[in-house]
């Protein structure tokens, strides 16, 4: 009661000027430092913005397990490793399971779940395997090791990755890029797969809670790459079928003013040429105008450039190194991805590229590359595969050749099926259209298709909404993981359900 | 081009390598000492690296050319191998890890290879654990002193703090419950919240193993106030002495759910068979969170699986895991007792060690300040002019001025002797000239007892510092003053 009555003096007005204010202020303080304690107390809440998940990461069932404070309950795990602790539900991992489980194999699982979407060549291994016989022959009978050797093994290594393999590198990456542009191997810090590559490039040039443009669709691996442990955003420039999903400046510009607008800090533009997974390549016209933009927004350019020794097609790929060669730009602001998974058909032996024109970029990679390093005994085996200029031209001739055919084959098999492909350039995948058989023309009408093809035809291909595709619809096949024997296979059982699905339709 | 294009992690320069630990690498890299080419170069002796038994794994490969020529039974297995990037491991890999790890531990614990996750490297692992139980802002605990690179490679990228438990040499650097509650409650005024433990057994820098009561004490504390205990375990192929290394999975034994799922073992083939330029690591854990975390966090730093089948078929062969590991205990072991010999020699103690690849050194008596300036310019004289690198205490955030950590592992027997003279040589000039350590001369009235008070007499107290002045009168003597030298007691080696 005796609480009561000051406070109705105050409601009131009967309290006076001091106790009308001082009551309430009094209140308004305790208020507050009974929340702030509050706070105080809860330490998970008291991490900043990277412990706020970013959209699109399936929320999992494991969140139950996290509390903020408890002596008898679990112990708690942080917020970044619950949210991807759990299964995922992405179709993009999905499908992958599937696979995994009951892999397609033509004699011994005829029955088994085909392969259609991890982008791995499969063409070419026995190319590497048969220089692989040769060169150990070769040692059994000279009785010298050369970098095959065990020698030197047991040291620590420069963590960025030996020179001889950097050199070897870049000599590789100016080769595959048909000698248009020189690499200099002080520009390359080599880590463990084009994976951390890209993470660890984000952590030098963007803080937690910053954002990188990317134009959709793209390759399903950035939203682990890029948003999980870094904290960094990305934020899609949609690509539209009606300009074959080419890459448009204003899409860009617009993407750009709709970030500032929510108070984001866009730190880069981040593109991938070919493109993932479309597989068109970006054209002088567009990679100076992508420069521009850079420049004018002042914000850094990475270009993912790991199928760059991929190209199918008859367009000449044009490296954004070689336009900087010749203009006058401001070469600090643009950093290359690369490695050897893709082109040189070794994603086991983990070779990822950091190639960048700014000095303060490659000291601080270099630093972080000690999280990622490469095994020394496999560098030393690519700088011997890859020093052996004869064979890398001979390899890299017959796997395009290889590449040109699959991809003739499958897409003209596709388009018996009535299903056209956006006419792409490089890459291992074709991007298709398959908008005319979902029902309804949504993303949900894609994910049954998708789901039908998977659990149906057993065929694993990857939706469009995993690429973030705007459009529904569409879906990226990869063809470097068959034979072609394989491609009837995968058209009869894609028919089946195609045509099911009509008329269920 | 400007700087505040990059982000702040990459743009600012404290990222803990400037630190003495990476200075002394940086000058030894300038002028590195050969026998023949440079013999008045710096020795190394702050890179724990065990490069005594490599021969051993040398003949294993050259014996065994089929893992190195990706054959298997005489069959191609390039194919398959090149393909493998899958993040769960090469399945035979870590089936012989997690044998290896138990034939370590005496077999007393057995390690399911499902709960394994690899990393490259210790490095990689030990990020990657703290990606996984902590945030930003956060903190985990480590008793002092501890490995340099944990500034770097705990901190850097995850955003996550380190508060150190100050142990001292009173009693071994030990791990004590007040030491622990006392780091416990800093943080908590801080407003850090601690997330966990973090140990090395064996531990660098000491060297020593972690006590069963030290294991008890820490599993009871992380239990009691709810939080992880991470055992950094790299060095355990390297246990010389006595007493024999007990692994945290074994202190486990008999516990209940409430503690397997907070404890997390990382491992490494760095140091125990020699091979960190292998990159290979590894997270155990019962926590299948954890675990499931883990795994696809090892994307950023998948081993190549050309090392995971060369390693899986040499750890396999168990004959020869056996044979090396007490080859390897022998070389340490030897090695070792010639580096506490010759510091004993020299009149230098160290911590009594049993394992890692280095001796926690007690230099204090040769410091002209009992202050870590006083440890800097040791260091200094160390590097420049007695020419060896070793890493000061204080890059290791230890409390106490006056301790180095000295490797003895990563030259030859030759070199080591070289090593040692040099320092006998150092001290032994020094004791002839080194200027009397800082004392005050205190002119101090006493009465004598029981003698009439007129007449005062005087006594010349010199010698005495002014901590043993106070210590006097503190002590509340008033007569009969005598002049006391400080003693340092060297534990014997």
């Amino acid at each position: 009661m005796r609480l009561v009555v000051p406070l109705q003096g105050v409601v009131q007005g009967r309290g006076g000027l001091v106790l009308g204010s001082l009551l309430p202020c009094a209140l308004f303080y305790v208020l507050q430092l009974y929340l702030k304690r509050k706070n105080r107390s809860s330490p998970s809440s008291s991490a900043t913005s990277v412990s706020e998940l970013p959209a699109g990461i399936p929320r999992t069932p494991s969140r139950g397990l996290l509390s903020s404070k408890t002596s008898t309950g679990p112990a708690p795990i942080s917020s970044r490793a619950a949210s991807v602790a759990g299964p995922s539900d992405s179709p993009y991992y999905v499908g992958f399971k599937k696979c995994r489980e009951d892999p397609y194999h033509p004699a011994s699982n005829p029955n088994g779940v085909m392969q259609l979407g991890l982008a791995e060549n499969q063409l070419s291994l026995d190319l590497l395997r048969d220089w692989l016989a040769e060169i150990l022959k070769d040692l059994a009978l000279d009785g010298e090791e050369g970098n095959l050797s065990v020698s030197g093994l047991a040291t620590y290594q420069p963590f960025d990755g030996l020179i001889e393999l950097k050199m070897a590198v870049a000599g590789f990456m100016s080769h595959v890029m048909q000698g248009s542009v020189s690499f200099n191997p002080s520009r390359i810090i080599l880590t463990a797969g084009a994976t951390p590559a890209i993470e660890t490039l984000s952590f030098c040039l963007a803080d937690p809670g910053d954002a990188f443009l990317v134009p959709s669709p793209y390759y399903p691996g950035f939203d682990r790459d890029i948003k999980w442990r870094t904290g960094i955003d990305l934020i899609p420039a949609p690509c539209r079928s009606t300009d074959n999903f080419s890459l448009n400046i204003a899409t860009l510009e617009r993407a750009y003013n709709q970030a500032k607008k929510r108070g984001i800090k866009v730190r880069a533009v981040l593109v991938s040429n070919p493109s993932n997974p479309v597989g068109n390549l970006l054209n002088r016209e567009t990679l100076y105008d992508l420069l521009d933009f850079a420049m004018a927004k002042n914000i850094h350019l990475i270009s993912d450039e790991v199928y760059a020794g991929s190209i199918h097609g008859n367009e000449e790929f044009v490296s954004i190194a070689e336009v900087l060669q010749t203009q006058d730009f401001d070469r600090s602001r643009v950093h290359i991805i690369y490695g050897l998974s893709k082109d040189l058909s070794v994603p086991g032996f983990r070779v990822g590229v950091i190639y960048s024109f700014n000095e303060h970029v490659l000291s601080a990679a270099s630093k972080f590359a000690r999280f990622s390093s490469i095994s020394v005994p496999s560098q030393r085996l690519l700088v011997s595969m890859l020093a052996d200029s004869k064979f890398i031209t001979r390899y890299v001739g017959q796997n395009k050749k290889r590449l040109q055919k699959m991809y003739a084959l499958f897409v003209d098999a596709l388009k018996q099926l009535g299903v056209d492909c956006v006419k792409s350039t490089g890459g291992f995948y074709c991007w298709a259209d398959m908008s005319k058989f979902i029902r309804p023309y949504s993303e949900k009408g894609e994910l049954e298709l998708w789901a039908k093809l998977l659990n149906v035809a057993k065929i694993n291909i990857t939706p469009g909404s995993s690429c973030h595709c705007i459009e529904p619809g569409w879906f990226r096949c990869c063809f470097t993981t068959l034979s072609e024997d394989d491609i009837p296979v995968v058209i009869e059982r894609m028919m089946i359900v195609i045509n099911n699905h009509n008329d269920y339709h | 081009m400007d700087k505040n294009l990059l982000s702040k992690k990459a743009a600012c320069n404290s990222h803990g390598q400037d630190s003495s630990y990476f200075l002394g690498w940086q000058e030894y890299e300038k002028n590195p000492y050969d026998p023949i080419t440079n013999p008045t170069g710096i020795i190394q002796m702050g890179l724990a690296e065990n490069q005594l038994s490599f021969d051993l794994i040398e003949s294993w490969l050259e014996n065994h050319p089929n893992p190195a020529g990706f054959k298997r039974d005489g069959a191609s297995i390039f194919r398959e191998l090149a393909l493998f990037q899958d993040y769960r491991g090469f399945p035979p890999f870590k089936k012989a890890l997690a044998n290896y790890m138990g034939y370590l531990r005496g077999n007393k614990v057995r390690f399911e290879p499902n709960n394994l996750v690899l990393a490259a490297g210790a490095t990689s692992a030990n990020e990657t654990l703290m990606f996984c139980l902590a945030g930003p802002g956060e903190a985990f605990l480590l008793p002092t002193p501890y490995y340099p690179g944990f500034d770097r490679d705990l901190k850097w990228r995850t955003g996550v703090e380190i508060v150190p438990i100050r142990c001292s040499s009173s009693n071994g650097f030990k791990i004590t419950k007040a030491a622990l509650e006392e780091a416990y409650q800093r943080a908590k005024k801080c407003n850090l919240g601690v997330r966990g433990v973090l140990i090395t057994n064996p531990s660098n820098p000491l060297g020593t193993t972690t006590t069963r009561d030290e294991l008890d004490t820490l599993l009871d504390f992380v239990v009691a106030k709810g939080i992880h205990l991470i055992s950094d375990e790299i060095y355990s192929g390297t246990n010389f002495g006595s007493p024999g290394f007990v692994s945290v999975a074994e202190a486990m034994i008999g516990r209940d759910h409430n503690v397997s799922h907070r404890v997390h073992i990382v491992y490494s083939l760095s140091k125990d068979l020699g091979l960190p330029g292998f990159r290979v690591g590894a997270i155990y854990s019962k926590n299948n969170s954890v675990v499931a975390a883990a795994t696809k966090m090892s994307s950023f730093g998948l081993i190549s699986s050309h090392t995971q089948y060369l390693l899986s078929e040499l750890l396999s062969d168990e004959g020869f895991t056996r044979k090396y590991t007490e080859e390897n205990r022998k070389r340490l072991k030897k090695r070792h007792g010639q580096l506490v010999e010759g510091l004993r020699n020299a009149g230098v103690g160290c911590l009594r060690s049993n394992a890692g690849l280095y001796c926690w050194v007690d230099m204090r008596h040769l410091l002209e300040s009992n202050t870590f300036e006083g440890e800097m310019k040791l260091w200094n004289k160390m590097v420049y002019e007695v020419g060896l690198n070793i890493s000061p205490g204080s890059s290791c955030h230890c409390n106490e001025p006056g301790w180095f950590r000295v490797c003895f592992a990563n030259m030859s027997a030759d070199t080591l002797n070289v090593a040692i003279r040099r320092l006998k040589t150092f001290i032994d000039s020094g004791r002839r000239s080194r200027p009397a350590p800082e004392r005050i001369r205190v002119i101090v009235f006493a009465r004598k007892k029981g003698k009439p008070s007129f007449g005062r007499i005087h006594r010349r107290i010199s010698q005495w510092s002014l901590g043993d002045l106070y210590r006097r009168i503190n002590g509340g003597v008033r007569s009969a003053l005598r002049a006391v030298r400080y003693n340092l007691t060297v534990d014997a080696a």
